[in-house]
């Protein structure tokens, strides 16, 4: 029914917004990958659109690519929680669960497994997506419970290393000196490792990167999603800078991230065997429907 | 559910299917109710004192009666996956007490806001320092502002009674907030007493999630969730007004709970003696005592009215009110030392100088019928001996 139930009788479509009717006839609902995807980005009705973020923010480009990635929107629920993140996220054409802070790993916990009760034959993609601050602070019990407890969605951790939203404060995934809101004189540790720390409490997928390649990101975000479905919890670190918090001009905000693509946030993948086979089942059977 | 059970309708299952008696303690009284519930998942975290409900949850999902169940790394973590698992539509349970209940607290009282249906037992407890394990209702005056549906158990019979239609409260259209179901720790969840039981082949229908008046989030739901859509950042005027007329709904379906409370429990209060002058009036254990201290009156041939309060959310005013329209003295005996109950009823009535504030325990003490009866000789104008002391 997923498909079905948004698509209006034809003579009820002339009263409903033109947004509506333009998602169901040019959005990526129900269409392979290869007619939509990042790859035809601009060429479709997309599901992010407009967005209030600041001029230059990579953490918007980002969110466009995960939500352009989705192998089964119709069937996808994602879930966040305060900060910048939510302001695109709650934009898209997808529905999106905002609960209390850093509770985006417990309920999508709560949520996933209902859905196995209620749709044992249909595959519902949980997706959580929320910043550094929500996923590695103030969540952090949660987000590390649900991978210990092999919950099967897709974490995803927008990490600007900062609290962006509320302006600029130190967080747990601040670089060791940085000199923000509440670290005046400079933190004084370094960034959690939250790759290491996905691999320990038994995420099947791990992937850290700077998103400067779609293509590659774009990959990283479906291998994620499709290996949530079966084998268990899989977990995406992203470098989503905050051009604002550390005064990156707009026009430097792409080479800013290339250039931590060399270092902090050099691409890592970590599969499991069980992982690795899926994907070569997947990615042989149709290659344009990964890559 | 493979246990081929009948299932039947709230009214059926509360008023007409056969009970039997049985002797159980006040947490198996709601592990039994949720078994006759058809309850799709239960989320537990462990406390002291009420674990056991969760516990025995437990055993009812590895029986076959629950379809899922796990223990969750702590409450925010419980009520906060109640949140998930409720927009994907299943009916669920959890229970908490004290300092749980409080850290579980910011989702908790978000509920309502989130139109989750839920039940939720509160096995009341001290909340700390000094730390204490012992009964003591003053977590439930947290909840009392939240939205929630608030139902409070004298015995095990109540809690049994309670938290089956609780779970068809929560669900009806014109509700659809949670429904806590409180009852003393240890007095009433550790303690044995009867309970007429309904056989366990007897269970209530299951949820129909196409039945909610909000749809799940499960992409199955008409209308279509995939218009673009966060109000709040439209602009403060649409957030101010958002959020002002989702709460005046809100607590409107608090409201309208009272008809169902009227249905299914036979009303938000039980007046004994209403021609009395002199009235207790208490809600949960307190009721029990102060039920001790009516009959103690009686046995001396004086002239003392009971109001037990069943429910403290919505909170019968209108129903005080009358019942304490003559009345010249009105008796709280409270298991906490803020006396919210006392609160509430001065709250509601015009002459809130009849009100006694108390007797109140706290900390885990009895609450002695000896300290009732003191206040009702002293409200009838009689000596007593600790007043001669």
């Amino acid at each position: 029914m997923s498909l079905r139930y948004m698509i209006p009788a034809s003579k009820f479509k002339r009263y409903l917004p033109k947004d509506y009717v333009e998602l169901v006839d040019y959005g990526p609902f129900g269409k392979k990958y290869s007619e939509v995807g990042v790859k035809n980005m601009g060429a479709y009705k997309e599901l992010v659109e407009e967005h209030p973020m600041c001029s230059g923010c990579w953490m918007a480009y980002y969110i466009k690519i995960i939500f352009a990635s989705l192998p089964n929107p119709e069937n996808t629920v994602t879930i966040g929680t305060a900060g910048c993140g939510r302001l695109a996220i709650s934009q898209a054409a997808v529905p999106f669960v905002y609960g209390n802070y850093g509770d985006q790993n417990a309920m999508a916990s709560g949520m996933t497994r209902a859905f196995r009760l209620r749709f044992p034959d249909i595959q519902k993609d949980v997706i959580t997506i929320a910043g550094d601050g929500g996923m590695m602070d103030i969540g952090f019990s949660m987000t590390m419970h649900a991978w210990f407890r092999r919950e099967k969605f897709t974490t995803i951790m927008l990490d600007n290393e900062t609290y962006g939203n509320t302006g600029g404060q130190e967080s747990g995934m601040s670089m060791e000196g940085a000199v923000l809101k509440m670290s005046p004189k400079g933190k004084n540790f370094g960034k959690l490792p939250a790759m290491q720390l996905a691999i320990t409490a038994g995420c099947v997928y791990v992937v850290k990167m700077s998103p400067t390649n779609i293509n590659k990101a774009s990959k990283a975000i479906r291998r994620a999603i499709f290996a949530a479905r079966n084998l268990g919890p899989t977990f995406i670190h992203a470098y989503t800078s905050c051009n604002i918090e550390y005064s990156i001009p707009t026009p430097d905000v792409f080479a800013d991230a290339k250039e931590k693509e060399k270092g902090r946030f050099a691409f890592e993948e970590y599969m499991t065997p069980e992982a690795k086979e899926l994907f070569a089942q997947i990615e042989s059977k149709t290659k344009r429907e990964v890559s | 559910m493979s246990l081929n059970k009948t299932l039947v309708d709230m009214d059926y299952l509360l008023n007409e299917a056969p009970r039997e008696k049985h002797f159980i303690t006040g947490a198996q009284a709601m592990a039994e109710a949720v078994k006759r519930a058809s309850v799709d998942m239960a989320i537990a975290y462990p406390i002291t004192p009420q674990s056991e409900v969760m516990h025995l949850v437990g055993d009812i999902y590895a029986q076959g009666h629950i379809k899922e169940y796990y223990r969750a790394e702590e409450e925010l973590g419980t009520m906060s996956a109640i949140a998930g698992a409720a927009r994907a539509g299943v009916r669920l349970f959890t229970a908490t007490s004290g300092p749980g209940l409080l850290r579980g607290l910011e989702a908790i009282v978000s509920w309502p806001g989130h139109r989750v249906p839920c039940v939720l037992g509160i096995l009341t407890r001290v909340v700390n320092a000094p730390l204490s394990i012992q009964p003591d209702n003053i977590e439930m005056a947290y909840m009392l502002h939240c939205g929630a549906v608030m139902l409070h158990a004298e015995n095990q019979q109540d809690t049994f009674d309670y938290t089956l239609a609780a779970f068809a409260i929560t669900e009806k259209v014109d509700v659809y907030i949670p429904v806590a179901v409180a009852t003393e720790g240890f007095f009433v969840t550790h303690a044995k007493g009867y309970v007429n039981m309904m056989d366990e082949k007897y269970a209530y229908k299951e949820v129909d999630p196409y039945e909610a008046p909000v749809p799940a989030m499960d992409n199955e739901v008409p209308p279509a969730r995939i218009q673009r859509d966060a109000p709040v950042q439209k602009s403060n005027f649409m957030s101010y007004l958002i959020h002002s007329v989702w709460q005046q709904e809100i607590w409107d379906s608090n409201r309208r709970a009272m008809k169902y409370i009227y249905q299914y429990l036979g009303g938000p209060i039980e007046v004994i003696n209403p021609d009395a002058d002199v009235f207790i009036l208490a809600s949960g254990c307190a009721a029990a005592q102060a039920r001790e201290a009516n009959r103690y009156a009686e046995e001396e041939g004086l002239s003392v009215g009971l109001i037990k309060v069943k429910a403290i959310r919505p909170f019968p005013k209108q129903e005080i009110r009358d019942a304490l329209k003559n009345a010249k003295s009105v008796i709280i005996p409270e298991h906490n030392i803020i006396g919210w109950l006392a609160s509430e009823v001065k709250s509601s009535i015009d002459n809130s100088g009849i009100v006694v504030d108390g007797p109140r325990v706290y900390g885990g003490m009895t609450l002695p019928v000896e300290l009732i009866m003191t206040e009702i000789y002293t409200a009838l104008g009689m000596e007593t001996e600790t007043l001669q002391a």
